[in-house]
């Protein structure tokens, strides 16, 4: 089915658009919306687009990186000072999904995809989002709990603190096809080390609930102590508490639940 | 519904098309130019089978929306050939026994082919992350692999 294809020069003329069209979608890399179409679906009767440079912009150098909704993983790949991304970005699609695919369009990305996402949400980004309100700052766990009623909203950049050292932040991917493939279970932990011990400890699962969550009991765990074998343990047995995964065709929900402490364990203790 | 006039350059030739609003470039290339090369898997982002060079960047045709294409290059397979010769990759694919059905070639080839252009000695490990977002269900990955490495100056044995 035909659909309309709008194109504008600035986000509040697109974010006016999409408000006024129950049927409109915004076009990023085109990886879930042009697969919507092409699996015609009907709720989708707009496209719109947005040439605005803004959203391609990227602030990598400072201690607070800004990355515009439009960039690609690829562009992040590419970028010296953004070193600590290149295992979420390298971890999403091919080559061509990664030229592709933007950090704006993997916050809506649906379970067993947006791993970049648990990246964000590891480091507590700050959405910056456009709806006919203005312009506003959303936390990553605010944004992830209500994207589903974002319609008439438009994601500009997301921005936050890069890590103190290469060793505060981890992640790691479970697929089973390597390197490609989509998500058995994301991780991503944010651990600064003050003093010996961790203060600020942030761990981000994918694939373990409807949207990307924090694995706050392990968190806790890991508050103010030393990453010994016994705290990683016992955050390692915590992992799970609060989650709710799902069976899909790349594991069951009982053996997420399983390789969820194995994972976490192997990342805290630098295995993985 | 409107169509839309497009422009843009094909293989190194102009091309100009009307495309339905929401039509995606692999519809455009097949349906509206005649360039059979890329070709149709999934129409989900999961197979490559579709791959295109857009301004010499690797891209799914299928998951593009054909109007974001106007004024740019857009190279498929049928373009790789010179004149009456193969095109150095097709020769090893073929050397190689790297196209068995035949289904994946565009896209392994594309993928092949953006990779040779900015790494033209790549290891084995760069040739397999380059083809890794393209599926081949019936050749074996192998023979692929040794084909690109034979292209790129013969590391592999021929």
């Amino acid at each position: 089915m035909a659909v309309t294809v709008k194109t504008f020069a600035s986000t509040s003329e697109a974010v006016g658009a999409l408000s006024a069209d129950r049927g409109a979608r915004y076009l990023g890399g085109g990886t879930l919306v042009m697969r919507a179409l092409n699996e015609g679906d009907v709720s989708v009767s707009t496209v719109i687009r947005a040439s605005d440079k803004a959203l391609t912009r990227i602030d990598a150098s400072g201690p607070r990186v800004m990355l515009g909704a439009g960039i690609t993983f690829a562009r992040i790949l590419a970028e010296r000072d953004l070193g600590f991304l290149h295992a979420p970005a390298r971890s999403i699609g091919g080559p061509a999904v990664r030229n592709m695919g933007t950090v704006g369009g993997n916050l809506f990305a649906p379970s067993p995809y947006g791993d970049f996402t648990v990246a964000l949400l590891a480091l507590e980004a700050t959405i910056a989002v456009q709806g006919g309100f203005g312009t506003r700052d959303i936390a990553i766990e605010e944004f992830l709990q209500s994207r589903e009623r974002q319609a008439g909203t438009l994601v500009l950049s997301v921005s936050f603190a890069r890590p103190a050292s290469a060793d505060a932040f981890r992640y790691h991917k479970v697929a089973r096809i390597k390197p490609k493939g989509g998500s058995v279970i994301t991780l991503a932990a944010h651990l600064p080390i003050s003093g010996g011990r961790i203060a600020g400890a942030r761990i981000a699962l994918g694939s373990m609930a409807p949207t990307q969550i924090r694995a706050r009991a392990a968190e806790r765990v890991l508050e103010g102590r030393s990453l010994d074998a016994a705290t990683i343990a016992a955050a390692a047995a915590a992992v799970t508490e609060g989650t709710s995964p799902s069976d899909n065709a790349l594991g069951s929900a009982w053996y997420r639940r399983e390789i969820a402490g194995v994972h976490l364990r192997r990342l805290l203790s630098g295995q993985d | 519904m409107a169509k839309t006039a497009l422009q843009f350059r094909h293989n190194g030739r102009d091309v100009a098309i009307f495309a339905d609003g929401g039509t995606n470039l692999l519809v455009a290339l097949r349906e509206l130019i005649g360039d059979m090369t890329p070709k149709f898997g999934c129409g989900q982002g999961g197979c490559g089978t579709c791959s295109v060079l857009i301004d010499g960047e690797l891209h799914l045709s299928c998951l593009t929306l054909a109007e974001t294409v106007a004024g740019r290059s857009v190279e498929t397979l049928d373009g790789l050939k010179q004149g009456p010769n193969l095109h150095p990759l097709q020769r090893a694919f073929a050397d190689n026994f790297a196209a068995q059905c035949g289904y994946c070639t565009p896209g392994m080839l594309m993928a092949a082919k953006a990779l040779l252009d900015r790494n033209p000695q790549p290891s084995r490990a760069e040739v397999v992350e380059a083809i890794s977002g393209n599926i081949c269900r019936c050749t074996g990955y192998e023979p692929i692999i040794d084909a690109i490495l034979a292209a790129s100056g013969g590391r592999a044995s021929a």
